[in-house]
């Protein structure tokens, strides 16, 4: 039972990336945009935001909520230790979704501003605290704070190159998204470059984060690179990085898409399954951090019959604004 | 100021923030649909626009609300970390059903804003529905894990830990009833009061506009009923606490001696008996006072002018309702007095709302857990929580002017 509730985090912070980290890189390509077409690449962007954003916005909130109620003790750790960047995170997420509103309904340009930086900035701090969750540095001292102070545990290199991987990854993303999305041929030969070139970016921090891994996170390194699925799993990923990029090549954008989306899926998935079974490494395991049995049935009851309402209602959204 | 001060400066800014956009996220959507109701039915084009120009600004208030609403789910946790640890088990249920009910919401609204072409008008008034119907639902939920610290139920304390969690008996708490159609019922009240008010101001400006007459209009068929029930519902409330909580009662009035036929002032008068009749029907029904409270356990002394902020402005409330009610039963246009009088209350609803929410929150104090733990205890061990307070109220204040601003500026195109 814990297992199943931490899975359910896990997918859905599988689609708050796949979803709503698209949204956070579109902010970051609207802060990007050049040329001659800048503003219409900015449109594109605001358009494909719109009506979906909020939405996508939610599987953050589940995820706090899923978090709170089934794992409590990690969520008052992780609370305590990463009380910085979640707050600058939460400044972000307030600013960029606040900003994009009051560009959008209250016209004036200069929201834009807020929000594409916002955007851009967001994701570094999420990026850096789950670095940190990783990473081993994130341990309460014995009067509760922690142990290497309230900034040392996330600033530092690792997590800073996760959070810059994250960045990547949501630019990424929107770029072949919004490549899919554009009408205008010369638009989307803007999109099919920029996801191009972040692809490589991707490819870049993943290789950094990778090389700056800290000993804290033995456990880590050793599952993702030592387990009899890490490998296949490893191969996977790649595999479908490197079919999307044929498919920028090609301009099979769709296809692209979906290759993203695995691609994607498969690096978030591939974290949390070589974290198991620490949720905060190396104090806090799932087991002990877990609620008890009562709130962790009733957890998954609500959240199997909420996802009956949820996953048709998603569909729907999907289906009336994303369809080509 | 120290750091647990800090916390609760925070807290109750986000708070005071958010539940603006709450409240106008649970009604608005309830206009919107009456209105392009109207509109259907009638296929007058004056609701058309009345709709889509509401829409509009409540896009712009959704989205305030769905980020600030964000930054509370995690301040739980950023401020009181120690409250979280041992309250997840047991009120994480009623925040996930919440968090369902508000997917469904941010789902159905992003078809509603933008689906005015992409979907057939029953499919678009369906979606507009559903919006309403899951804002209240949310807005039940969430107070549903407010009510559980008032009145704790569910659990026990077994040195230290909490022991025998039960989500369930946890979401009976005694206090989520009331707590429940007071607060929603407020939140229809105020946001409805506040439109009614800016339509008001349009008609006083621009007397021949059918768009104004016919906003406000449905307004007050929301705000009036609303107006006119909330003191029952308050009475109600008023009888829950009086059992549950005694320290709160005696923190309204500053009621220093425990007695019955105890009064209750209101401004410079001090009605007779009226606490007593608040606490139990009856002028012989004994009220606790502050005497038989230890000291340690008394709520702040500034609860009672909040108090008195929300109960004033609910009897203005409601004497303009009764007006209203009046000129519908007498098929009375609406005087220019009765507009200006509108106008004037308003901002009431809004002002009463947050003198509530802050007579249930502060009044429960020292206690973030009633009876069971107090707020200093459950802190986090952050320092410096200074910073992270200022940040925060100077965004919020920013964000605060932006939104009057862009409301302003959409009321006038809307003219």
């Amino acid at each position: 039972m814990i297992e199943a509730v931490a899975a359910v985090m896990l997918v859905s912070l599988i689609a708050y990336c796949v979803l709503a980290g698209a949204d956070f890189g579109g902010g970051v390509w609207d802060l990007l945009a050049t040329g001659p077409r800048a503003e219409r690449q900015r449109r594109l962007a605001d358009d494909a935001i719109a009506p979906v954003w909020e939405a996508n916005h939610v599987w953050l909130i589940l995820i706090v909520v899923l978090l709170f109620t089934g794992f409590p003790r990690a969520f008052a750790a992780a609370s305590i230790g990463l009380h910085v960047p979640l707050t600058l995170m939460l400044l972000g997420i307030v600013l960029r979704g606040s900003a994009w509103a009051f560009r959008r309904y209250g016209g004036r340009a200069r929201w834009g501003r807020i929000f594409a930086v916002a955007s851009a900035t967001t994701p570094i701090f999420l990026g850096s605290a789950l670095g940190a969750i990783t990473s081993g540095a994130l341990r309460a001292g014995p009067d509760g704070a922690p142990e290497l102070g309230f900034f040392r545990p996330w600033l530092a290199p690792f997590p800073l190159a996760v959070g810059a991987f994250a960045l990547a990854l949501f630019a990424y993303l929107a770029a072949v998204y919004l490549a899919v999305e554009a009408a205008d041929p010369e638009l989307r030969d803007d999109f099919r470059a920029r996801a191009i070139v972040s692809a490589v970016v991707v490819g870049a921090c993943a290789l950094a984060a990778g090389l700056l891994t800290p000993p804290g996170a033995g456990h880590f390194r050793e599952t993702l690179l030592r387990s009899p699925w890490s490998w296949p799993l490893q191969l996977a990923t790649g595999a479908a990085a490197v079919g999307a990029l044929w498919a920028l090549f090609t301009r099979r954008f769709r296809t692209a898409r979906a290759l993203a989306v695995v691609q994607v899926a498969l690096i978030v998935g591939g974290w949390g399954a070589a974290q198991r079974p620490y949720l905060i490494a190396p104090d806090l395991t799932l087991q002990g951090a877990a609620a008890p049995e009562p709130t962790l049935r009733l957890l998954l009851l609500a959240l199997a019959i909420g996802s009956v309402v949820l996953f048709p209602s998603l569909w729907w959204l999907f289906r009336v604004f994303k369809r080509a | 100021m120290d750091d647990v001060l800090f916390a609760r400066g925070q807290m109750a800014m986000s708070l005071a923030f958010h539940i603006v956009f709450a409240a106008i996220g649970v009604a608005m959507p309830l206009l919107m649909v009456l209105a392009e109701g109207r509109y259907r039915r009638t296929l007058d084009p004056d609701y058309l626009s009345l709709a889509r120009s509401w829409a509009k600004g409540t896009a712009v208030l959704f989205a305030v609300g769905a980020v600030s609403g964000t930054v509370l789910s995690f301040e739980l946790g950023l401020l009181f970390p120690g409250f979280m640890r041992h309250a997840g088990p047991v009120i994480g249920m009623p925040f996930s059903l919440e968090g369902f009910a508000f997917f469904t919401e941010a789902i159905f609204l992003g078809l509603y804003l933008y689906g005015w072409e992409k979907l057939g008008p029953r499919t678009h008034l369906f979606a507009g529905c559903v919006v309403a119907a899951s804002g209240a639902a949310s807005a039940a939920f969430v107070t549903i894990a407010n009510a559980w610290m008032n009145a704790p139920r569910g659990f026990r304390v077994e040195s230290g830990r909490f022991v025998d969690v039960d989500p369930i008996a946890a979401m009976g708490t005694p206090f989520a009833a009331h707590e429940i159609v007071h607060g929603t019922l407020a939140a229809y009240l105020a946001t409805a009061a506040a439109v009614a008010a800016i339509h008001a101001v349009g008609l006083l400006r621009n007397p021949r506009s059918g768009f104004h007459r016919k906003a406000l209009g449905l307004a007050l068929a929301l705000s009036v009923p609303a107006a006119l029930v909330q003191p029952l519902t308050g009475h109600w409330a008023g009888h829950e606490i009086a059992k549950g909580q005694p320290a709160k009662l005696a923190a309204i009035e500053q009621l220093q001696r425990t007695q019955s036929r105890a009064p209750l002032t209101m401004g410079p008068i001090e009605i007779p008996w009226a606490l007593s009749i608040l606490a139990g029907n009856s002028p012989d029904t004994v009220v606790t006072g502050l005497e038989d409270i230890p000291p340690a356990d008394r709520a702040p002394p500034l609860v009672r002018a909040f108090f008195q902020a929300m109960v004033l402005s609910g009897i203005l409330l409601g004497g303009h309702a009764v007006w209203s009610a009046w000129n519908w039963i007498r098929r009375r246009p609406p005087s220019g007095r009765f507009l200006r009088a509108t106008a004037l209350v308003g901002p009431l609803g809004f002002l009463a709302l947050e003198a509530g929410w802050i007579v249930t929150e502060v009044g429960r104090q020292p206690w973030v857990i009633y009876g069971v733990m107090r707020t200093a205890d459950a802190v986090t061990p952050m320092r410096g929580l200074v910073v992270p307070f200022i940040a925060v109220s100077v965004v919020y204040l920013l964000l605060s002017a932006v939104v009057i601003e862009i409301l302003r500026r959409q009321f006038r195109e809307a003219q």
